[in-house]
């Protein structure tokens, strides 16, 4: 067996974030820690994907962790960052946990449909809710770290060491679990759920493990874009947002727990930067590198580094 | 009563559209087993096509009358220029992949067609109210209604009609029925079914421009107009059975129907309620109304 | 000694057709049943009710003296029940080993071994040994080695339904149903696969109940014999006495005989 070096590799990633952060312009800081939340969100339709289930309304679990967020800003006056996100993680795995005994029966293009179904009913009720300010959604708190508030040209790097440390244990977490027999059951279930029920296991039980699993690392994603940020609003719940989240999970491949986020990295780079160039063409850029990567890199960009070796 | 009969006619004219905007994507499933994210794509550039062409001749004298069919040669040109360009060029390649990656590569398309509706007409809105208020309106228990709206369902029930007449009663539709019960079968008996996937694709295409093409005089026409289509068709064909054309018709009148009667009686939930519906179905017949599930052999 | 499968009485239609009448057998602990009859007899339905898969209109299974009628499959795979398929059920894009791999996981996992929490790599229950020691016995004693590293999907069918019986037995199996392992594979080598077969299988004691066409591998390799006709069992005996049986003669060993002779005929041609 080769060693294990992925949880080497984290600690390094994270060591290099926290070390350069502080000396970092704020235009990569803010890109790196969006891309942290969604590489989160990734990170969880990577677990679905292995055992080949799209979820296209992966958004639901998103807007839920950013409006748990800011909720519990706007009516307890919560601001810690640590609270914010687990508070979110909380209530989206709560809420997959009641829909995942419906979704664990669904397969293929009728699961990123239910799916997709979900995240539109939390979207149009959003929408509609005054109160929460419907369509415009509302601002969030400036979070705070341990209780202190940041010196404001501190805050951003706060949020970014906070972010960094919660996506590092969440990655190591992930990586452990796909290594349990539950967890590397996910090819089997993609394969043939026959043999896998004749084994003795039930791969609709697994199922609903992973997509539980998938819902609460979208939630934290949820809550640190929220606290990010600063605003939320229904267009989080919306399909197009899934479909980005989706885009990076493909994009990355699902070799490696590092892979969405380095996926979600890559994505925010060639939106920014294709934005920035031509603001009329970006989606176009991201079309066509998704194309190009479905048809040359068929296991995403991951591959790259695995040539060679078995994935 | 009067509101009744609001909700009904509303509901009608709703499911009109959305029957013509979603009917080609069960079409395309139905033959291909591609559910066509760029299908929404499809519909707004028979918008902008629409919109655009028949303003420029609108502006250069043509009689008004006209401008109906420049709505349909509009949505005509969209679908034949694209349409063999993207099934050919692009899809052929993909059949061998799954069906979510199918998906994710027409998403790959719907990006970077919303980015050529924007190299082509730009980021401004486009307005053609010409053939909307040309043929007057009419009145229903006190409610006016433009009779535009009945060309609009009138369009729905063609393009209903059209394709079930094609289907069982003619020659070609018949063989596309073979092609989709067996296609390897139907590839060694010497059908071309690579042309009729291109057939199909450019005419569910088809279908979805003129489903833009007719909107584009109720509405100004604008830089994402095709990405709610997108969803609200997945509603109306999955609550129906993906490609099952009854069950398209039938998706469309319960969304039309259920969606109208919100907006008169409970404003609130109008949009979250067309979901639900289709979470509903799902949940209970997960193949859609006019589908059956397939036991597995072993 | 007591029944370790008891079935009774077991009946199943699908619609106007009756795939299982009245079907009912006892199997001792520790034997070797041979099911015989030609196709849509019955014995599939048999095996498929057996492992739950289809549920009978009436009648009961009793396993260890336990009714495990209304039991899901994977239930029944636990308590000691495994199958093999007609069409060999692999986890089509891994390879062998991979395949050997994850069903030892999946029986760690009923067993409540290597969850998230546990450290090292622990035995799989009932092998005393790491799952990529057993996984590389398993493969060993089915003749499989040399395909370890070659993906599912590749295989030879022969060698599919091999490893489809392999798989079966990382679960350590009490009671194990081969739905036809030697089909497809010529009839020069079925007695030594089958040869094979039995000797891994038969070192565990497991009880075996196995489908088979020819007549001449139930007879050498059979200690009893259910011959299926039309959804019922027309013959339990030993297989020198069921074989000669009348009916059993005209319905069932007459069909293969005629089918042999088809496969002769056409190997002529």
């Amino acid at each position: 067996m080769r060693p294990d070096r992925t949880p080497w590799v984290l600690g390094a990633i994270l060591a290099v974030l926290l070390v350069v952060g502080p000396f970092a312009p704020l235009w990569v800081v803010f890109p790196v820690t969006i891309a942290i939340a969604k590489g989160l969100v990734a990170l969880g339709l990577m677990i679905l994907l292995r055992c080949g289930l799209v979820s296209f309304g992966q958004a639901l679990y998103y807007c839920i962790g950013a409006y748990t967020a800011g909720m519990l800003g706007r009516v307890f006056e919560l601001d810690g960052v640590f609270t914010l996100m687990l508070a979110g993680m909380a209530v989206a795995a709560a809420t997959a946990y009641v829909l995942g005994f419906l979704l664990a029966r669904y397969r293929g293009i009728f699961f990123g449909l239910l799916s997709l179904a979900f995240s539109m009913i939390f979207y149009g009720l959003l929408v509609k809710s005054e109160t929460l300010g419907s369509t415009d959604g509302f601002n969030v708190l400036p979070s705070t770290l341990f209780g202190i508030r940041p010196a404001d040209e501190w805050v951003r790097y706060a949020v970014l060491a906070a972010a960094s440390s919660v996506a590092f244990v969440a990655a190591l977490l992930v990586h452990r679990y796909l290594r349990t027999p539950l967890g590397s059951l996910a090819p089997a279930i993609k394969d043939n759920e026959i043999r896998v029920e004749y084994m003795g296991a039930s791969a609709r039980y697994a199922i609903h493990v992973k997509y539980v699993i998938a819902a609460a690392l979208a939630g934290l994603g949820g809550g640190l874009a929220a606290t990010t940020v600063g605003h939320i609003d229904p267009e989080m719940a919306y399909w197009t947002v899934s479909g980005e989240f989706v885009f990076i999970t493909i994009l990355a491949g699902t070799g490696n727990v590092i892979a969405p986020f380095l996926g979600a990295l890559i994505f925010e780079g060639i939106r920014n930067v294709a934005f920035a160039v031509s603001p009329n063409t970006w989606q176009m850029v991201l079309g066509g590198a998704l194309l190009a990567v479905i048809v040359f890199l068929p296991n995403g960009l991951w591959s790259l580094f695995r040539r060679g070796r078995a994935a | 009563m009067q509101q009744l009969v609001a909700v009904v006619i509303d509901g009608i004219i709703y499911s009109a559209w959305l029957f013509v905007a979603a009917v080609g994507l069960t079409l395309i499933y139905g033959v291909m087993k591609i559910l066509n994210v760029a299908h929404g794509s499809f519909y707004a550039l028979g918008a902008y096509a629409a919109a655009s062409i028949a303003g420029a001749l609108l502006a250069g004298g043509m009689p008004p009358m006209l401008s109906y069919a420049v709505l349909l040669g509009a949505a005509l040109l969209v679908a034949i220029v694209l349409g063999p360009l993207i099934e050919r060029g692009i899809l052929r390649f993909m059949y061998a992949r799954d069906e979510v990656v199918i998906l994710l590569i027409t998403y790959a398309l719907f990006l970077i067609l919303e980015d050529v509706i924007k190299l082509i007409w730009g980021v401004d809105p486009y307005f053609i109210a010409e053939p909307y208020g040309l043929l007057g309106s009419f009145d229903v228990a006190d409610l006016t209604y433009p009779y535009y709206n009945l060309i609009l369902v009138g369009v729905a029930i063609a393009c209903g009609a059209g394709l079930a007449w094609t289907l069982t009663r003619t020659k070609t539709g018949k063989l596309l029925l073979a092609v989709i019960h067996d296609t390897e079968v139907s590839r060694a008996m010497g059908i071309n079914v690579g042309r009729f996937y291109m057939v199909t694709f450019t005419f569910g295409s088809l279908l979805a421009a003129i489903g833009g093409a007719f909107t584009a005089p109720t509405v100004s026409v604008v830089p994402g107009l095709g990405v709610e289509v997108i969803v609200l068709s997945f509603a109306v064909v999955v609550i129906g059975g993906l490609g099952s054309l009854p069950g398209a018709a039938l998706g469309a009148v319960i969304v039309g129907l259920v969606r109208s009667a919100t907006i008169h009686y409970l404003p609130q939930a109008e949009l979250f309620v067309i979901y639900l519906v289709m979470a509903m179905v799902l949940a209970f017949r997960p193949r859609g109304l006019f589908m059956l599930a397939e036991a597995r052999k072993i | 000694m007591a029944a370790i499968l008891d079935a009774k009485g077991l009946h199943k239609s699908f619609g106007a057709v009756v795939a299982a009448s009245d079907i009912t057998a006892e199997v001792a602990p520790d034997s070797v049943v041979g099911l015989i009859g030609t196709n849509g007899a019955g014995k599939t339905t048999f095996i498929n009710m057996i492992t739950g898969y289809l549920k009978p209109d009436r009648g009961r299974i009793h396993y260890e003296g336990r009714d495990i009628t209304d039991l899901a499959p994977r239930d029944i795979t636990r308590l000691g029940i495994c199958r093999s398929f007609q069409i060999p059920q692999l986890y089509s894009s891994l390879s062998a080993y991979e395949n050997m791999l994850i069903g030892l996981s999946v029986v760690m996992r009923n067993h409540g071994v290597g969850g998230f929490f546990s450290r090292g790599r622990p035995d799989v229950p009932g092998h005393g040994r790491p799952a990529e020691e057993v996984a590389d016995d398993l493969l060993e004693r089915f003749g499989l080695a040399e395909y370890r590293d070659k993906n599912a999907q590749v295989l030879p069918g022969g060698v599919r339904k091999l490893l489809d019986i392999a798989l079966t037995m990382a679960a350590k199996p009490k009671v194990l149903l081969l739905d036809e392992p030697t089909s497809g594979v010529s009839a020069e080598e079925k007695f030594s696969i089958m040869e094979m077969i039995m000797k891994a299988v038969r070192a565990e004691g497991v009880t075996v109940l196995f489908v088979e066409h020819d007549m001449e591998v139930v007879s050498r390799f059979a200690e009893r014999v259910l011959a299926f006709y039309d959804g019922r069992i027309i013959a339990d005996a030993p297989p020198e006495v069921a074989l000669n049986d009348r009916e059993v003669r005209r319905f069932v060993v007459g069909g293969e005989l005629h089918r042999l002779d088809e496969k002769r005929d056409g190997a002529h041609a």
